[in-house]
């Protein structure tokens, strides 16, 4: 056996049964260890089964063969330590933005914490995300890059294990996604958070990561390659424009996905 | 824009009423049509001539007018204001629909979050669904032996249905990201089906009572006629026995307005109670 990480899967397939027999094996015999406080991205192709991999790890399916530890402990359904943001933010209509995110913090601290304990860390959740004016917005009323804020604040003021991004701005345009990301960089250095994100964006791999693993096409999707992104931190987006290690990930990555990993165009 | 299509509208209507106004003032003078025959059963107001053709629209505004001057008057038993029918004919919808809302709301919550259930009791309501409200009525008048009783029973069963079964559809159909958000943050089953599927479906609920609500509104004027002493649908009935055209009209109009206003109430209700996006 191998050294164990502080979230480890453990040779995971994933099959979904297909209508009128047979099944789909969305991803096969996949192994690898998140390290506490590392920052890991799943790239590849749409459809290549990220995020399959990473609802797995959220609990929200359970692999078909292999299995996901996290600290040790199998992961057998979803729960608040593994807190998701989704990439349809996700957020609940009804509810403001402050609900939203005490929902989560009720539910994780509600038995150790008073109720202005929980307001407050509510609040300051909502704060970190530069959110603290809009508490009792809807979320109708505010931007899709102040929705996903909210998503974010509200995964992790429940202070996951793990925190799992499913490709959280994808939704997003260009400007708006880069100070989220830039946000996000911030508020992982500050709550020192493992983080296990889903992207097809290179360059946004790149800017958070420490380990990137690209993932071949589906079906029977693998990990291909793996990356250690070396740069140091804190990342600089207009820095890393210049920076020459950050040209040759960024060869070895698009190598990866459009030659090796090429999506034959109909 | 809106402004000028309400512009439009009153036109169209003044257009109509012109045009009803020619049809009926032209045939003023001529003889009655009804059949004599007719005439001698259905009593003297209806061999009275120009009374028995479609009146004009003058003489159903004048009609509308004494109708709605004696709306509340109820000196005489026997000829209750125009008001008390309407009031009896709501106060029936409410009741048989209030007792729908209780039963169809929680029913259709169930269903919609226990699929075999839903599977189970499907095909008692596919074949209980289609059946008109009225082929209900024999029966609920020998069961109950009372009038008001019956009609409030067939408000009820008629406005169940929609009800059930868009409340069954709101609660079986929460957005799926809705649904991982109560998983991943570790819901409770009460506070999962309080404050994710309950709001979920609020708009789907609201749809089912609206349409329900016209569903019984129409209903209610063919119940009263035939079974029932009060009423706008007994109103009607009973004009149209003293073959008081004018009033008849009066009434059909009536009925559209107070059907237009249950409908505009319950989607203002609608619009608050929903989720905005």
């Amino acid at each position: 056996m191998t050294r164990m990480g502080f979230l480890s899967v453990r040779g995971v397939s994933m099959a979904f049964p297909i209508k009128g027999g047979g099944s789909f094996l969305a991803i096969e015999d996949i192994s690898f260890d998140v390290e506490r406080n590392e920052f890991v991205c799943l790239i590849g192709h749409s459809g290549c089964g990220k995020s399959t991999l990473l609802n797995l790890i959220a609990g929200l399916m359970l692999p078909t063969s292999g299995d996901i530890e996290c600290q040790a402990a199998r992961i057998r359904g979803p729960g608040p330590d593994r807190a998701m943001v989704f990439q349809s933010h996700a957020l609940l209509p009804w509810m403001t933005c402050f609900e939203n995110v005490h929902l989560g913090v009720k539910q994780v601290f509600g038995r150790k914490l008073t109720r202005a304990e929980l307001h407050d860390k509510t609040k300051q959740a909502l704060q970190l995300v530069h959110l603290g004016h809009a508490l009792h917005h809807y979320p109708c009323e505010i931007s899709g890059g102040m929705k996903q804020r909210v998503g974010i604040a509200r995964a992790f003021a429940t202070e996951p294990r793990v925190l799992l991004l499913d490709e959280p701005f994808g939704a997003l345009d260009a400007l708006t996604r880069a100070a989220l990301q830039d946000e996000l960089v911030r508020i992982v250095d500050t709550i020192r958070s493992t983080v296990v994100m889903v992207t097809h964006d290179i360059d946004e791999a790149i800017l958070l990561s420490d380990r990137i693993l690209m993932m071949t096409n589906g079906p029977k999707a693998r990990i291909g390659e793996v990356v250690q992104i070396a740069l140091p931190r804190p990342r600089d987006r207009i820095e890393l424009a210049e920076n020459p290690e950050y040209a040759v990930y960024r060869k070895r990555l698009l190598e990866f996905l459009y030659r090796k990993q090429r999506i034959e165009q109909p | 824009m809106p402004r000028r299509s309400w512009l439009a509208s009153l036109l169209l209507l003044a257009a109509f009423v012109a045009v009803w106004h020619l049809l009926t003032s032209s045939g003023s003078g001529a003889p009655s049509a009804i059949d004599p025959e007719y005439a001698r059963l259905a009593g003297q107001s209806a061999g009275a001539g120009p009374t028995a053709a479609i009146p004009s629209p003058g003489a159903v505004a004048q009609r509308a007018y004494e109708l709605l001057a004696n709306a509340f008057d109820r000196s005489n038993p026997n000829n209750l204001g125009i008001a008390w029918h309407l009031m009896y004919s709501m106060g029936r919808v409410l009741l048989g629909y209030v007792l729908a809302v209780i039963v169809a709301v929680p029913m259709g919550f169930a269903l919609g979050l226990v699929p075999p259930l839903y599977q189970i009791l499907n095909p008692f309501i596919q074949v209980l669904r289609p059946i008109s409200p009225l082929a209900w009525m024999p029966l609920a008048l020998y069961t109950f032996r009372d009038s008001s009783v019956s009609t409030i029973f067939i408000i009820f069963i008629c406005a169940l249905w929609p009800m059930l079964i868009s409340t069954a559809a709101g609660a079986g159909s929460v957005r799926h990201e809705w649904l991982n958000v109560s998983r991943v943050f570790g819901l409770g089953t009460f506070e999962h089906v309080t404050r994710i599927v309950l709001p979920a479906s609020v708009p789907m609920i609201m749809t089912g009572m609206r349409v329900s609500i016209g569903i019984a509104w129409f209903v209610i004027v063919a119940a009263e006629m035939v079974g029932a002493q009060s009423g706008i649908g007994y109103f009607i009935w009973n004009e149209w026995n003293n073959l008081q055209i004018a009033s008849m009209i009066v009434a059909i109009v009536l009925i559209g307005l107070v059907g237009l206003g249950l409908d505009i109430g319950l989607s203002w209700i609608g619009q608050r109670l929903s989720f905005r996006e």
